[in-house]
């Protein structure tokens, strides 16, 4: 397999006032394509942090991140909207979905930065909701879903430009455990049916299940752990 | 464009507080509308052609004060005058008290300094031919349903008559009319001079003020320059301008119109400015983490800015397009619900284009801060709820 992302000695360091804090020290981490790793370590511990670096959200202080090829360390704000926008789709714990807009109108959001049409931002949409299973909920808004079903309008949000990262922050953390399961479910079908590499943080040890690889961060170091089948 | 029901969607995010920050705006354009009409009625007052051959001669008093009869002849021998005619206030009301009507007791040759105002010959030999005989501006015959010979009872404010009384009575005997109905003359009452100064006992052969009309527009300072001559270092020193500069020296008197409607605008959008500033303000705060997730999404900086400011231009211009349509609406209907004693000027293009002006200048200048602070916002940080 094909490495994906590729992380070189990286540092991460935020300042609080005067106050430097490295989170993250000195990563060295490979990501293959097809790969579904769950990332887990207590809280405070960089999780989100690594995960914002590889999804090109914040940059990292040192070292170097590569994504299929493309170097995103060292782009500007507005170079890594772009390729955000082409590259990676997000999923949070919250959702984070637009209360005003309806679930499809939703889903459409990352299709108005790119040239279709409307008709086929809606086509794409409604593909999109209904391999999440909600082809039915299109027209509700999110206040009128359930947190299962509101994630998993996240998720087709989060694929419908057919980006071929997924990063999750969390996405089950706010979730009971059936609509878990299902969100977790839906991950692993992406995963293994549309080759979507994905890199989720988790506290939960059964999301980690759905995962092929385990990584443990600790104090801002990556500790190894034992790969699944 | 693709944007605008993003922006829609935000702006009604909460429906109550877009709705009352709606009706500020609408509130606020309504003044302004209504306002600049009055503002522009004003200025347009006294601006027509025949204004600049005209001068009007006052006391340099005060407009309330009168000048000696014996100035007509004195004037009229200067070189470059063509006609000198003269006027008192008489200020009439028609069956109420608070129906005014303008009302002046003219000189004979009144009609001939105002060549835009016409009245049928026969119409003006009945005048001339009957001293207590009246001429009533088109608009106002039409108004109050007069027919030529009716007996006009007009009260003055001011003026007795012989019995002591106030109320006095005219014959129609004409009717002006002008092109524009919004001349001064098609809303007013001339009557005969010489029956107003032998009637009361209040006025002794003093006059007004006096209307003349030069040979030549450029020699209308000269000429201005020797009437005022005439009468320096005497009692009754005169103050002569070209009749538009008199028409808002006058107003200026009665108080300087602009400045008080553009100093309540003035306070009316600062408040509207503060008011509405602070509701994006805090419409950008709530949305902070939905901003941070368009970020994430692949918006840039620059297209959140835009979708934040052309928010609040949005609102502003929603709000200040109903209002100047209120406006429209008021005014079309003024005239009917006050019997046709405002006619208010229709809400000109001037007006609106002020007024969509405006409403996109508050619509950036409300926005550019909260604006900025979306287009600066820090995803990881505002996605953490830093
Ligand atoms: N923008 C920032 N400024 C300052 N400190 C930060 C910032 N972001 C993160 N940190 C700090 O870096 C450390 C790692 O944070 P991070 O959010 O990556 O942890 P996490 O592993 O995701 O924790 P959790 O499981 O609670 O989500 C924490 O100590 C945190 O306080
Ligand atoms: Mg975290």
């Amino acid at each position: 397999m094909s490495t994906l992302v590729e992380i070189r000695n990286v540092s991460k360091t935020y300042e609080r006032g005067k106050q430097k804090v490295e989170v993250l020290h000195h990563i060295d981490l490979n990501i293959a394509q097809g790969d579904f790793l769950a990332l887990m370590g207590p809280s405070g511990s960089g999780k989100t942090t690594l995960l914002n670096l590889i999804g090109g959200l914040d940059s990292p202080t040192q070292g170097q991140i590569s994504v299929g090829g493309t170097r995103i360390d060292n782009l500007n704000q507005g170079a890594l909207a772009k390729w955000r926008a082409s590259n990676v789709g997000f999923i949070f714990q919250f959702y984070n979905l637009l209360p005003m807009l309806s679930a499809q109108k939703n889903v459409e959001l990352p299709l108005l930065l790119t040239k279709l049409g409307a008709a086929q931002r809606k086509k794409n949409a409604a593909i999109a909701l209904q391999l999440v299973g909600l082809a039915e909920r299109a027209g509700h808004k999110p206040t009128e879903l359930s947190g299962g079903q509101q994630q998993r309008v996240a998720i087709a949000r989060a694929i419908v430009s057919d980006p071929t990262l997924l990063v999750c922050d969390e996405p089950t953390g706010d979730l009971d455990r059936q609509s878990a399961e299902d969100v977790l479910g839906l991950l692993q079908t992406l995963n293994r049916q549309h080759g979507k590499t994905i890199v989720m943080v988790t506290h939960d040890p059964k999301a980690a299940e759905y995962a092929t690889h385990t990584l443990h961060l600790d104090k801002g170091a990556l500790v190894e752990a034992a790969a699944h089948a | 464009m693709k944007y605008l029901h993003l922006i829609w969607a935000a702006l009604f995010r909460r429906k109550t507080r877009t709705i009352l920050t709606l009706v500020s705006i609408i509130a606020a354009f309504l003044l302004f509308g209504l306002l600049d009409a009055v503002r522009v009625s004003f200025a347009e007052a006294g601006q027509s052609a025949n204004g600049a051959e005209r001068l009007q001669t006052g006391s340099k008093l005060s407009f309330i004060q009168t000048l000696p009869m014996a100035l007509q002849a004195r004037m009229a021998a200067i070189d470059g005058v063509k006609d000198v005619a003269f006027v008192n206030w008489f200020g009439g009301a028609y069956q109420d008290p608070h129906n005014q009507v303008f009302t002046f007791a003219v000189s004979e040759n009144y009609l001939d300094v105002y060549p835009e105002v016409s009245v049928d010959p026969g119409q003006r030999k009945a005048y001339s031919d009957d001293l207590n005989g009246i001429l009533a501006g088109e608009v106002l015959v039409k108004k109050y349903g007069w027919k030529i010979g009716d007996k006009i009872p007009l009260q003055s404010q001011i003026f007795p008559n012989k019995e002591g009384s106030k109320n006095w009575s005219f014959t129609l005997r004409g009717i002006m009319k002008s092109k524009d109905d919004k001349a001064f003359q098609s809303q007013m009452i001339v009557l005969h001079w010489k029956n107003f100064d032998e009637t009361t006992p209040y006025n002794r052969g003093q006059v007004g003020w006096y209307v003349s009309r030069v040979k030549d527009v450029n020699d209308a300072d000269r000429v201005a320059k020797a009437i005022d001559a005439l009468s320096a270092n005497s009692d009754h020193e005169t103050k002569t301008q070209t009749e538009q500069a008199a028409t808002r020296n006058w107003i200026k008197q009665l108080a300087d119109i602009g400045l008080i409607v553009t100093s309540i605008m003035g306070a009316v959008f600062f408040t509207l400015i503060l008011l509405t500033g602070n509701t994006m303000m805090q419409a950008v705060r709530e949305r902070t983490s939905e901003l941070a997730v368009l970020k994430t999404i692949g918006f840039s900086n620059g297209s959140v800015l835009g979708m934040v400011l052309a928010e609040s231009v949005m609102l502003l211009l929603l709000g200040g397009l109903i209002g100047l349509a209120l406006v429209s609406i008021i005014n079309a209907s003024l005239p009917a619900m006050s019997g046709g004693m405002i006619t208010n000027a229709a809400v000109g293009w001037k007006s609106w284009g002020l007024g969509i002006v405006l409403a996109l200048a508050i619509g950036i200048v409300i926005g550019a801060l909260p604006a900025s602070r979306a287009m600066r916002l820090n995803i990881v940080d505002a996605l953490a709820g830093r």
